[in-house]
């Protein structure tokens, strides 16, 4: 044990000035694995991005709450199935909340009418077109992580009188305030004043994915006073304990068919929606990026490892009489593998390590010219890039490293 | 025996090789370089192996230092059977048992003298501090002292063939095989290695020397002369009309 642990020292040693003394034959073998190292940290960094930009994205839609709908968040084959439902109405938030009120050790916590529709909005020589126009109630903001930079959400006495009030995302609010305090500023939507009470603290977009930044909220009761139009109304209902989500959501189909009156025979004619269900859509669309990263990391990394292959080779036919000495003075096969393995695994690590070096540069870069791609090179990122280097190494190293331990020591010597 | 050489007392046996015969398989030929040699050196020894070239010397040399192993025969090595050894143990045998000095010095160029000095303690399993004590030890006894931390390049061709002699001494081998250790050098530096392992034969060791060289030969206590894969003679001293007929 003790003698491993000195041939191991031993063996780090001799790469280390093998290294040295082959500088730019070494430098340009690690390129291969410089490549590859970039190419999966980059590739790992994007995959993360993605996943936590849509994440991101996807908390505003609350994990505690579900959302009855006409459509099913996911692909369906059977469209015309779905497409003569009855409109959900926000009428039934309304009898939802009795309901709910009227179970004891309801799952659910309270229903909120929304309605939507794309508007224009103006304030004096600045529009801005095709804004997501909410209207909803002063509840809203219990199933909404939606939070107020400035101002306030409009509130219950607004909500029931249908106020021309109205709370503006920050990217509206950006173009149509470029310098103003938006508060208390009347803006135009659909030809009606509406005064801004609140401005939405900035949430960021994703790869063109909802964010509230885009919005405008504004009570039910003026929504449907001053919209005409079919507006997409869904119902959304806050659960009490998001752990028991299955619960919920099968209470909350049973209300929905007592609001909708329908028969035990009848099927549903509506959705009921959470935020993890939306998730699993897009899980599909992550993989086939991870796959085709691991795909082209991988065939930068067999290039790279073919490379240091081929240079430890060359190293062996070089140092055959080294070897040769090596076994006179009493190295055992083992020895002289584990100095070869060592060596291409250094190799590859002084690659892995150039290679995280450039990789940091790069992502640092990236988050500095698109700073709304969520770019975070992860230390596991980092640690697996080193496994992946040994690994490299290992497996480039071995063939020539075995070679070299087989060698019959008589031919070494005498090798010229 | 009348040159004033001293001869220290034989010991035990170390090497016994009795009938050994090695073939090589060369395409469809086999040669066969050894027809069947028997030899016993003791500890204590200062042995000359001499002959022609295609003698079979060098593959005998190679027998002895354990690079290689019989086609068929016995060999004991301290009464270890080495003919059926498995590369490992072979190698363990030349760590422990042999010290080798070859005519080409084989040091490792990028390494000081310590360094290649210590190679064989490392090979052994000795502790770093333990190692660099012995292995400059080692080197001061081959009158190195003071180039411990030089490299092969930055020393002259003697003082390198005086670090491969201190490298073969540091495990303390039961024998040291030298072979040509004077071919690469001078006849004044090589006449100063010599004088260096008759100093180490003073001291104790048991030295094997393999040479085509009468002059170096000369220095041995036992001849043994070799032609065609056989022992042609075997004589305690050194007789140089002998020799002169077997270089003819």
């Amino acid at each position: 044990m003790k003698r491993f642990l000195y041939e191991l020292t031993e063996s780090w040693r001799i790469a280390a000035a093998q290294m040295r003394s082959n500088m730019t034959r070494s430098t340009l073998t690690a390129l291969g694995v410089i490549i590859g190292i970039i190419a999966v940290t980059l590739m790992g960094t994007a995959v993360n991005g993605i996943s936590t930009g849509f994440d991101k994205s996807m908390a505003v839609l609350g994990d505690d709450v579900l959302y009855v709908t006409q459509w099913p968040w996911k692909p369906v084959d059977d469209w015309w199935n779905y497409r003569d439902r009855k409109k959900i109405e926000t009428a039934y938030a309304e009898k939802l909340n009795r309901m709910i009120d009227a179970t004891p050790n309801s799952n659910l916590v309270l229903a909120v009418p929304t309605s939507s529709l794309f508007r224009s909005i103006k304030y004096e020589g600045n529009q801005v077109d095709n804004v997501f126009v909410l209207g909803t109630t002063a509840d809203f903001i219990v199933t909404s992580t939606i939070d107020c930079k400035e101002g306030r959400f409009f509130n219950e006495i607004e909500s029931r009188g249908g106020a021309n009030v109205v709370v503006i995302g920050y990217d509206v609010a950006d173009a149509l305030f470029p310098v103003e305090d938006p508060i208390d500023k009347q803006v135009l939507i659909n030809g009606q004043l509406f005064k801004v009470v609140g401005v939405n603290s900035r949430q960021g977009t994703f790869l063109g994915l909802f964010s509230w930044d885009s919005m405008v909220a504004l009570p039910l009761g003026a929504f449907n006073k001053y919209f005409s139009g079919k507006p997409e109304s869904d119902v959304r209902v806050k659960v009490k304990d998001k752990t028991k989500i299955a619960d919920a959501k099968d209470e909350l189909t049973g209300l929905m068919r007592r609001a909708r009156g329908l028969q035990p025979e009848q099927k549903d004619d509506f959705s009921i929606n959470e935020q993890q269900a939306f998730k699993s859509t897009l899980d599909p669309v992550k993989n086939s990026i991870a796959i085709a990263g691991l795909f082209i990391t991988g065939l930068a990394l067999f290039v790279g490892a073919i490379g240091i292959m081929n240079i430890t080779f060359v190293s062996v036919k070089e140092r055959t009489k080294e070897i040769g000495t090596r076994k006179a003075l009493g190295a055992r096969r083992r020895t002289i593998l584990l100095q070869f393995l060592i060596e291409s695994t250094a190799l590859c690590l002084l690659g892995g390590f150039i290679g995280l070096a450039i990789a940091f540069l790069l992502c640092t870069g990236i988050a500095k010219a698109a700073p709304s791609f969520p770019i975070h090179l992860s230390l596991g990122l980092v640690f697996t890039s080193m496994i992946v280097s040994v690994l490299t190494g290992l497996f480039s190293g071995f063939a020539p490293a075995w070679s070299a331990s087989r060698l019959d020591p008589v031919a070494a010597l005498r090798y010229e | 025996m009348d040159d004033g050489k001293s001869v220290r007392p034989r010991g035990r046996i170390v090497i016994d090789i009795e009938n050994i015969t090695k073939d090589y398989v060369m395409g469809e030929e086999t040669v066969r370089a050894l027809r069947g040699v028997s030899l016993q050196i003791h500890a204590n020894e200062y042995l000359a192996i001499m002959g022609p070239s295609g003698s079979g010397k060098s593959t005998l040399m190679n027998m002895l230092g354990c690079l290689d192993t019989p086609t068929s025969g016995r060999y004991e090595f301290n009464g270890k059977n080495v003919a059926e050894m498995d590369d490992d143990e072979l190698a363990a045998i030349r760590n422990r048992e042999i010290g080798f000095v070859f005519q080409t010095f084989n040091l490792l160029p990028r390494s000081t003298s310590l360094r290649n000095v210590e190679l064989p303690l490392i090979y052994a399993g000795i502790d770093p501090d333990e190692r660099e004590e012995r292995a400059a030890q080692a080197l001061a006894d081959v009158g190195l002292g003071d180039r411990i931390q030089h490299k092969p390049n930055e020393l002259s061709g003697g003082q390198r063939q005086r670090v491969a002699i201190a490298r073969a001494l540091v495990n303390r081998p039961s024998i040291i095989l030298a072979d040509e250790p004077t071919g690469n050098l001078d006849s004044k530096t090589g006449e100063e290695i010599m004088a260096l392992l008759e100093d180490l034969y003073e001291r104790g060791n048991t030295i094997i020397l393999v040479t085509h060289e009468r002059d170096i030969a000369a220095h041995a206590r036992r001849t043994v002369h070799l032609r065609d894969g056989l022992i042609e003679s075997d004589h305690a001293g050194f007789i140089p009309e002998l020799d002169l007929e077997t270089a003819s």
